[in-house]
């Protein structure tokens, strides 16, 4: 299941790369930046579960979704609610570069 | 009196249009609509016949397909009218928002049509009679059973419960938000209706009491866990922008009814308007209602663009114009003495429903939270940006 996952990352990096030439790295950087809004940036361990962490207001989920769609021109639907796409920075990144990649591929 | 917002042409013909709707249809009748608690059915039937009701349901859903600017003026235009009229908008449109956004194929394709036309009526169904402001952790719960989930919970002050077909509910399912689409007709519901409210008193409004009430596991909307944040958040949203404009037409509906009044009654041998104390309220009425149009006008110009930025500047534009709707009422029962305490004049209703508009769609005390937090993260930013390197952000 694991290794399932790694190959379908790992493809979709590369099919972001190709398709848009922008790099993980470069997603990372525009969702931290957006998280650095409500979190300074000494407390924003990647993995910290934004919504456990009480960093964040009743609102940020709202924000979230439409940074999300507004920077990476996704629509985030009813199929991508899922905590594991929204819980951290990096899942947030996966997320994003999952659905990218899954454009891409279409 | 006439905002100076900046529309195209559609968007003005259009608020000609509602303008010239509640001037024959609901401004006249409003007073006798808060005395006998209620709307009349043909009403309803009318505002859905004229695309209101389904305006901002998507077209090819038989929806009207709104622009958000256009929206803000129809409900400017029913606060001005019957604030409590505006709720019933409001809690429809929310949940047509909250479907549009969040709903599944199938269950978009059964309730948009009949909500675009308002065959169906809906209401939002969150409050709770000890969860109000806190709501994520309200005590309707459902359990999974089969195919089915068992719904067991009380609503309060559910807006337009009293008759609607549908309600957007919501509880905890094993602890995780959940909202679910409950018919009216279902075994295990029941409403009974709410009067004597200070305010919105023809908005209906019921308890709703849900006992062992089973509903298909299609009728969810989202998914377990998201029914607070984004469920009710995409709703909640839609509401505070609602209540914003409405706030702006209850404004205006003070200051058009203080104008007319000022400009006729004579004390001292001299018009009211000549009087210096008169004219210091009808000019902070004035600023404070164009103050209240440009938030409104900002949140329209960042709904359209579905920019981040919206979901705080409509909670700055419903505080400020909720808040500004409660003082304007005040001075203008003021200017009217004890004709405005009378039901000859419209401004002791609006003073009444201007103050449920300052509790509704999240207190306004909820709203000031948000908006200083808010303050706090600009500031951080703006320094950060102005010092890259600086190793710190103060919070």
């Amino acid at each position: 299941m694991r290794s399932c996952w790694a190959v379908r990352l790992a493809r979709a990096f590369i099919a972001i790369k190709r398709e848009f030439d922008v790099d993980a790295d470069a997603i990372v950087s525009k969702i931290r930046e957006f998280l650095g809004q409500f979190i300074s940036d000494t407390d924003l361990d990647p993995d910290i579960n934004l919504f456990e962490s009480g960093l964040v207001n009743s609102l940020f989920a709202m924000q979230l979704l439409l940074h999300v769609e507004q920077e990476f021109g996704l629509e985030v639907t009813n199929e991508d609610l899922d905590i594991k796409n929204f819980r951290s920075l990096n899942a947030i990144a996966e997320f994003v570069i999952r659905k990218l990649g899954a454009r891409t591929e279409a | 009196m006439t905002m100076n917002l900046e529309l195209n042409e559609s968007q003005r013909k259009s608020q000609a249009e509602f303008r010239a709707f509640v001037d024959k249809n609901i401004a006249p009748y409003a007073s006798e609509f808060d005395r006998e608690e209620r709307i009349p059915q043909s009403l309803i039937r009318d505002l859905g016949a004229r695309g209101y009701l389904g305006a901002v349901a998507p077209i090819e859903k038989g929806g009207g397909g709104m622009d958000a600017m256009t929206w803000g003026l129809l409900c400017q235009e029913l606060g001005r009218g019957s604030a409590s009229l505006l709720s019933l908008l409001t809690v429809h449109s929310m949940v047509i928002q909250a479907l549009v956004r969040w709903g599944s194929e199938e269950q978009r394709d059964l309730w948009m049509p009949k909500l675009a036309s308002g065959e169906v009526v809906a209401a939002f169904a969150l409050s709770e009679p000890d969860v109000g402001s806190d709501a994520a952790n309200c005590q309707t719960a459902a359990c999974r059973d089969g195919d089915d989930y068992v719904v067991t919970g009380e609503k309060r002050w559910i807006s337009f419960g009293q008759i609607a077909d549908v309600f957007l509910l919501f509880g905890n399912v094993d602890g995780a938000s959940s909202a679910f689409l409950v018919e009216s007709d279902r075994d295990g519901f029941s409403r009974r209706a709410i009067g004597g409210m200070l305010g919105f008193r023809s908005a209906m409004l019921a308890a709703l009491s849900f006992e062992n009430c089973r509903v298909p596991s299609a009728n969810i909307v989202g998914r377990p866990g998201f029914g607070f944040s984004h469920v009710a958040g995409t709703a909640l949203d839609h509401g505070r922008f609602c209540i914003a404009w409405g706030a702006l037409g209850l404004i205006q509906g003070c200051l058009d009814a203080c104008l007319d009044y000022a400009d006729k009654r004579e004390q001292f041998g001299a018009l009211l308007k000549n009087h210096q104390l008169v004219s210091a309220m009808i000019a902070d009425m004035h600023v404070q209602s164009k103050a209240a149009a440009l938030l409104c006008q900002n949140a329209a110009r960042l709904k359209e663009l579905g920019d981040p930025q919206l979901i705080m500047e409509t909670s700055i534009a419903k505080y400020f114009a909720s808040q500004a709707a409660v003082r304007i009422a005040l001075d203008a029962v003021q200017i009217h003495g004890a004709n405005g305490c009378a039901e000859d004049y419209p401004v002791a209703r609006y003073l009444r429903d201007a103050k449920i508009l300052e509790i509704i769609e999240g207190s306004n005390q909820i709203q000031q939270m948000i908006i200083a937090k808010y303050g706090y993260q600009s500031h951080a930013a703006s320094r950060l940006n102005e010092n890259p390197t600086g190793s710190t952000v103060e919070q």
